[in-house]
């Protein structure tokens, strides 16, 4: 059973890394704007008809 | 009517490709499509030639309605103003955060995003579309800042600029700190519950030697969530205390640090598991609550004053060279010119020029005033005609306007709203305390060890977990009800504020009147012929008062006007149908009139004087209905800035005629709130205007009434929508409402710990039935206060 202290530690390590990887996105902004890039991912590149209404 | 008289002409209607506002066909054609004005042709043909009407594909009339205002940008010249300006600066690019209202769609957000089409030296630019907030990377050198900002103009998207940033005072409010203790704490949470469970379900004997082992892992979770998630209960209950104040933090941090304490004394000695589970989960629900209450709105600001709209410069007059300086550096006795559209910034004598004022934003009068050369204009008015000069008398803190704002009497005068967490927190930790002790000093003579054991087991099982979630969860579910009717809070405290409102004030203008539409009537005889005659010479003027005169006359038939000309503030004047005909005020019309009225416009067709038009304000819809529904529960007054013209048209819907007064300068505004409350009324306040500044900061609660929340609004508790006015009941009935709620869910809360307090007193109180009751009192809370309050809301109507 002494795997178990082995096992523990992975887990505990692994939510670690979730963790600095969430201070990391906190610190980058990318929960500032959490509305304007589900818009901007709409737009296509160029519209094929610009004159379609 | 004989057709040879009039050259009858049959007008389409059609939609501006631009904005969607009616336009006349073929007034303003360009590429096969219509526009109502040269403002959104041109913005389209700059659009066109760079290749970006895309822009009207993703919506239809994407624009807004260009009315033609003239702003120089001169001043942004001035290294010393762009550079405060700035974000960034080095030799080749600046980077710069705009606030543009102007932001709504994703039109605005691909147009702002493809600016490098227009011209090559914006390297990038990003938007944040709820903050209505653009980010520029732009070449200086290439591009100045002031070219930057005149494209953004010309485009229909000019950013505010004000003295008062609004942008680094939006950026400066941020959650990212308590989100990062929330972080903390959920991933100290989840693995220690994990490591928890196996010493619930039983170990068998060979398993016991992960016992110590979890139970020290455990400990070393419980450091961060204690003093780092949870520092501020501790910090807040220690201030608390030194002031002499018992709030609710006192037994939160009491609960935690007995938990943390006993924990390290059990898992030390290897006597039992400790609470780290209960304690992880308490500070865990606490920040998510205390998260909740946080919640502001990023996109409207509160705090604003006249700071925010005044522009950041103002144009200096010395030794007859013009040279913009920054608004900080004007002092009195300096020549300023005022030009075209320009707000005027302090109070000041007219030396130059002739001034007509429009002071519709600070008192709500919509009719501009003419001054006269030596009179003394006060700050506040924008000047709609030719520029002029004036001499400053009062630097611009200290004017008439913005002394109000630097009364010394705000400083001292903080309001402490008093919550009623706050109330019942002084008599629950002293309650608290007594038990404790009480249940210690029982055992105290049979059993040392139990004595400790219940002394500690009162004060984690009493931590009023549930009780300091309570409020915010219904608060800030009010808070989103009254979000989606248009109805924005400063925070949570201001709707118990409202629940104790006994006493409305509101004023005229602007507030309580319909932000268009005039009730007309005319004074005099016009023949068909006539009021045909008066209709085609007034819809050649842009004037609010001739386009609502045209909108109200419904003549289809024009006659076609030569020698028209506009008199800025005076009136208009044409060869209709072989006649001269002039429509404006009545020095205008050379005619003598008793009336002092603003809201009056008058006719002189040929040589003779043909009567008056008189434009009279409309109220809110629903107005009387909604002040007798109020009048009945609550004191009502009204104060207004004008004159009392309009006393007999309010009467009966405003049957207080004793609580309705005239002639209010915003001080006396202020006194009159002040007096209110001094008979221990508590006042709400609705106002809309810088005029109204003052009292909306005295008052209890100060509501800020705007037909576009995007619009400047003076500092205040609250904004609301006009379209949202019609509910003002049911919104304070909402508040009241909230409040059974955190009453009901406070007993709820009392219950449970009356049956933790019962194991706990006997000094058995298990570590799992802790561990179970806290997250199941706190799950019952966040569950029944969201629940009740959206039922509240349903019976309040304010789904």
């Amino acid at each position: 059973m002494n795997i178990l202290y082995f096992l523990i530690g992975c887990s505990v390590f692994l939510a670690l890394l979730f963790l600095l990887a969430f201070f990391w996105a906190m610190k980058n902004g990318q929960n500032e704007d959490t509305y304007t890039p589900a818009v901007r991912i709409l737009f296509d590149d160029e519209l094929p008809n610009e004159n379609k209404k | 009517m004989n057709n040879s008289e009039i050259q009858g002409q049959v007008e389409i209607l059609t939609q501006c490709f631009h904005c969607g506002n009616d336009c006349i066909e073929d007034q303003f054609h360009y590429d096969e499509r219509n526009f109502c004005c040269i403002g959104c042709q041109s913005v389209y043909t700059i659009l066109s030639e760079n290749q970006l009407c895309n822009y009207y594909s993703y919506n239809t009339n994407p624009g807004k309605t260009q009315d033609s205002k003239s702003t120089h940008y001169d001043y942004l010249d001035e290294p010393k103003i762009a550079s405060s300006l700035l974000d960034y600066a080095d030799e080749n690019v600046s980077i710069i955060t705009l606030y543009i209202p102007a932001i709504h769609c994703s039109s605005c957000l691909w147009l702002l995003e493809h600016l490098y089409k227009i011209n090559a030296s914006i390297i990038n630019s990003r938007i944040d579309f709820l903050k209505k907030q653009v980010v520029i990377t732009f070449k200086h050198k290439e591009f100045s800042l002031r070219e930057l900002i005149r494209m953004l103009a010309a485009i229909g998207y000019e950013p505010v600029i004000s003295l008062q940033d609004v942008v680094k005072e939006q950026n400066k409010l941020s959650d990212s700190d308590i989100i990062k203790k929330i972080a903390v704490a959920g991933f100290c949470f989840g693995n220690v519950m994990l490591l928890s469970f196996p010493e619930y379900f039983g170990m068998a004997a060979f398993e016991h030697q992960f016992k110590t082992f979890f139970g020290w892992l455990n400990l070393a979770f419980a450091i961060p969530v204690v003093f780092y998630s949870g520092r501020d209960y501790f910090i807040s209950a220690w201030k608390n205390l030194r002031n002499k104040v018992l709030n609710l933090d006192f037994p939160l941090a009491l609960g935690i640090a007995v938990m943390f304490i006993r924990s390290i004394y059990e898992i030390g000695s290897g006597t039992g598991a400790g609470f780290i589970d209960t304690l992880c989960g308490l500070v865990f629900f606490l920040l998510i609550g205390k998260w909740v209450q946080e919640r502001t709105y990023h996109h409207l600001s509160f705090e604003r004053d006249y700071r925010s709209y005044f522009p950041v410069a103002v144009t200096l007059i010395s030794e007859g060279i013009e040279k913009p300086i920054p608004m900080d550096e004007l002092k009195v006795g300096n020549r300023i010119l005022i030009r075209n559209n320009e707000i005027i910034p302090a109070d000041t004598i007219l030396m130059k020029g002739d001034a007509v004022i429009d002071f519709s934003f600070v008192t709500g009068e919509s009719a501009p005033v003419q001054k006269i050369l030596g009179e003394i204009v006060y700050a506040g008015g924008r000047q709609i005609n030719e520029a002029i000069e004036l001499e400053v008398i009062k630097p611009v803190s200290q004017s008439y306007l913005t002394s109000l704002w630097n009364n010394e009497a705000f400083e001292g005068n903080k309001r402490k709203i008093d919550t009623f967490s706050d109330t019942i927190s002084r008599y629950f930790s002293i309650v608290l305390l007594i038990i404790a002790f009480g249940s210690a000093a029982f055992w105290m003579f049979d059993d040392r060890a139990k004595a400790w054991q219940s002394l500690t087991a009162v004060l984690i099982i009493a931590c009023p977990c549930a009780l300091a979630l309570s409020s915010p969860f219904t608060l800030s579910a009010v808070l989103s009800i009254f979000d989606k009717n248009k109805f924005y809070l400063k925070n949570t405290a201001v709707v118990e504020q409202m629940a104790k409102i006994n006493t409305l004030v509101f004023d005229k203008t602007g507030t309580i009147t319909a932000p268009e539409g005039f009730r007309i009537s005319f004074e005099g005889n016009l023949s068909h012929e006539e009021q045909c005659m008066i209709s085609s010479l007034a819809r050649n003027s842009g004037h609010p008062l001739s386009r609502e005169l045209v909108k109200w006359m419904k003549i289809n038939e024009y006659f076609t006007v030569s020698y028209y000309q506009e008199i800025p503030g005076k009136g208009i004047e044409g060869l209709v149908n072989n006649k001269m005909v002039k429509i404006g005020s009545a020095s205008f019309i050379n005619i003598r009139s008793e009336k002092k009225d603003t809201g009056t416009i008058y006719i002189q067709i040929g040589d003779h004087y043909a009567g008056y038009f008189s434009f009279r304000q409309c109220w809110r819809q629903g107005l009387k209905e909604l002040f007798t529904k109020l009048g009945n529960k609550l004191n009502m007054h009204l104060l207004s800035g004008d004159q009392d013209s309009e006393r007999e048209f309010l009467l009966p819907a405003f049957p207080w005629e004793d609580q309705m007064h005239f002639n209010q300068s915003p001080q006396d505004k202020l006194n009159y709130i002040y007096a209110l409350q001094q008979k221990n009324n508590k006042v709400m306040m609705l106002g809309d205007g810088l005029n109204d500044a003052g009292a909306l900061k005295q008052s209890d609660l100060g509501i800020a009434v705007t037909d576009n929340i995007n619009n400047f609004s003076p500092g205040c508790d609250a904004i609301l929508d006009g379209a949202g006015f019609e509910k003002l009941p049911n919104f304070i009935q909402q508040a009241k409402d909230a409040m059974k709620v955190i009453y009901i869910s406070f007993g709820i809360s009392t219950l449970y710990n009356t049956v933790g307090l019962y194991f706990a007193m006997q000094g058995s109180l298990s570590p799992l039935y802790a561990a179970i009751l806290m997250p199941l009192s706190t799950i019952t809370i966040i569950s029944f206060t969201s629940t009740a309050t959206h039922l509240f809301a349903r019976k309040n109507k304010l789904t």
